[in-house]
């Protein structure tokens, strides 16, 4: 099975029945796990298995599991959270999950919350999916019904109860611990860690929030082995994973590939190559927050290592691409008024660095830039850049701009007025 | 209380799925909207009371996400997304066309009470872009006839 994430959904967009599910193995890693494994028996397993977080992060999940406290000693009490706040512009791909295969998701929090022991799970789903969120409900209220949830499940002596919990559309909610904060009811704004949420989270108790992709690979891999997992990839990290492409493309989707699948073969063999009229000029390699890759960088292995080396991120794996017709100049802009818009205005740099981006970038486009503008701008990619502020997301919203600066200086420098611009070269 | 006996009781039901009750305040928020369209003071002081919350701390809720209304909106609130993949195929004009079509500006209701436009960022179908959400309705690859079918629905269920 090479497809496992993607083998129940269907072309027509409707979502795969329990029966459907059953028929193609559905529940049969979390039957497996709850007869074969103890929890830590599978927190190693998904650890030997190599699989990394497919939120964007790409943290080893096992290695995250294994800082939940275990045994009898520990709180009582622990949650599994799935972040299905999938709001980072250029991603789509948790919804074909949630929406094409429900049931593999339930499955996969359930066999998850077994492992970490939680016996509540929350399913965080951003506001706007409203038919994922009907197509989950019916798939918990099914797999309640069917013993797969609920009390002593299967037999077992494991008891899990799972929650949908709709947000209403704020992307710092995609955050870990903003979150949090936002299931507890309060405003999303992050946490400091320590503590790390594996310890303190939701309402102070362990609490390990994974990714909808990542859980979905779970029970495939208890149900047919961390080697089988490993083998599915044609690079370095496991698995395989849900790869996307937008913009001016003949066939804009995403595909589940091995891992390390190289992007030239994503943009020209799934998504058919540029539409006509139109040449590649950049890409976004896995979403918004990611640097701009080049044309030359087409024959890279979309893994977290190479991409790595290119000065980008792997990211969420769904592209954005840049065509020659699109000004890059502009696009930042968009990009980065996304990023100053939800912005939860907790940290100084974040809340008053990206309007001030906004700003200078507006400025520029409207013809009212100064040439130290990009001085500027690239001074604000160290202010708002890593271990500047209180979680990721302005480091993130720096990276678009940090490469586009780079890879695209003529199109900033043909926004100066000309006499300016001459001035300065002269200085 | 001015909440209904249904508000109330849907607002508790969600409330016992977590450990505090003030985990269901984006839900009861929901639930409330849902029956009148938006939240007021009077509502939101309501829904504080029963989630054990100041009105302020839920007011710092209720102001925070993009799908809270805080003000009345008309009876199908047109979000269309202004992110990058929709930007990029044709938004702007779009969102042009729309207020020319609706007369009105963004973050402006029509005269009829029917429609209110709002800007909402990624919905999440980039490769199906543009997109537009109207009520709880996503649609797809939006052109300049999807924005007129979407529009002369005014005045139907």
């Amino acid at each position: 099975m090479g497809k496992p994430l993607t083998r129940n959904i269907k072309p027509d967009g409707t979502a795969a029945s329990l029966k459907e599910c059953i028929k193609s193995g559905g529940y049969e890693g979390l039957r497996k796990a709850l007869k074969d494994y103890q929890p830590e028996e599978v927190q190693h397993l998904v650890k030997d298995a190599g699989l990394r977080g497919r939120g964007g992060a790409g943290f080893p999940t096992g290695v995250k599991w294994s800082f939940v406290p275990m045994g009898e000693n520990t709180p009582k009490t622990k949650y599994l959270v799935v972040n299905g706040d999938e709001m980072e512009p250029g991603t789509f791909k948790d919804r074909l999950l949630i929406e094409g295969d429900p049931h593999q998701l339930v499955e996969g929090v359930a066999v998850s919350a077994y492992a970490i022991q939680a016996s509540t799970a929350y399913i965080f789903l951003r506001g706007e999916y409203h038919l994922g969120a009907a197509r989950l409900r019916q798939a918990i209220a099914e797999a309640h019904a069917a013993g797969y949830l609920g009390t002593n499940i299967l037999g077992s002596d494991f008891s899990l109860e799972v929650h949908l919990h709709t947000s209403a559309g704020r992307y710092i909610c995609g955050e870990e611990t903003a979150l949090i904060n936002s299931l507890e009811g309060k405003r999303a704004n992050p946490r400091a860690k320590p503590p790390f949420p594996q310890v303190s989270g939701l309402w102070g108790k362990p609490t390990i929030v994974n990714n909808v992709e990542t859980l979905c690979n779970v029970p495939h891999i208890v149900h047919y082995g961390a080697e089988w997992f490993k083998g599915l990839s044609r690079g370095p990290d496991a698995g395989t994973k849900l790869y996307g492409v937008s913009g001016r493309v003949k066939r804009p989707g995403a595909w589940e590939l091995p891992m390390g699948v190289t992007a030239r073969e994503i943009i020209e063999e799934h998504a058919g190559g540029m539409q006509d009229g139109y040449k590649l000029r950049g890409f976004l390699p896995g979403g918004a927050s990611t640097d701009f890759l080049l044309p030359e960088h087409l024959d890279v292995p979309m893994d977290y290592g190479s991409i790595g080396k290119c000065g980008s991120r792997l990211g969420t794996g769904t592209m954005i691409l840049l065509d020659d017709q699109t000004c890059p100049v502009r696009m930042v802009l968009n990009l980065e008024q996304f990023f100053a818009q939800e912005s939860c205005g907790w940290c100084t740099p974040c809340r008053d660095g990206l309007p001030w981006t906004v700003s200078l970038l507006q400025g520029l486009v409207d013809g009212r830039g100064r040439p130290e503008d990009l001085a500027t701008l690239e001074r604000l990619c160290g202010f708002l850049g890593p271990g500047n502020t209180f979680c990721a997301l302005a480091p993130g919203a720096m990276e678009p701009l940090q490469s586009a600066l780079k890879h695209f200086r003529s199109d900033f420098e043909a926004y100066l007025p000309r006499v300016a611009a001459a001035g300065a070269a002269h200085a | 209380m001015n909440l209904t006996a249904e508000e109330i009781e849907a607002i508790r039901a969600e409330a016992a799925h977590y450990e505090q009750a003030s985990a269901a305040s984006i839900e009861a928020l929901k639930i409330v909207q849902a029956h009148r369209g938006w939240v007021s003071d009077e509502n939101l002081a309501d829904i504080a009371e029963l989630l054990g919350m100041s009105p302020a701390q839920l007011d710092g809720v209720a102001t925070f996400y993009n799908l809270i209304y805080r003000r009345p909106v008309g009876r199908k609130v047109i979000h269309y997304c202004n992110s990058v993949s929709c930007w990029m195929l044709g938004a702007e004009d779009h969102r042009e066309y729309l207020q020319q079509k609706l007369g009105v500006k963004l973050g402006e209701t029509t005269a009829d009470g029917e429609f209110t436009l709002l800007p909402i960022v990624c919905l999440g179908a980039c490769d199906k872009a543009p997109v537009m959400m109207v009520g709880d309705e996503t649609h797809m690859n939006v052109d300049r006839a999807a924005i007129d079918r979407i529009v002369s629905t005014r005045g139907g269920s």
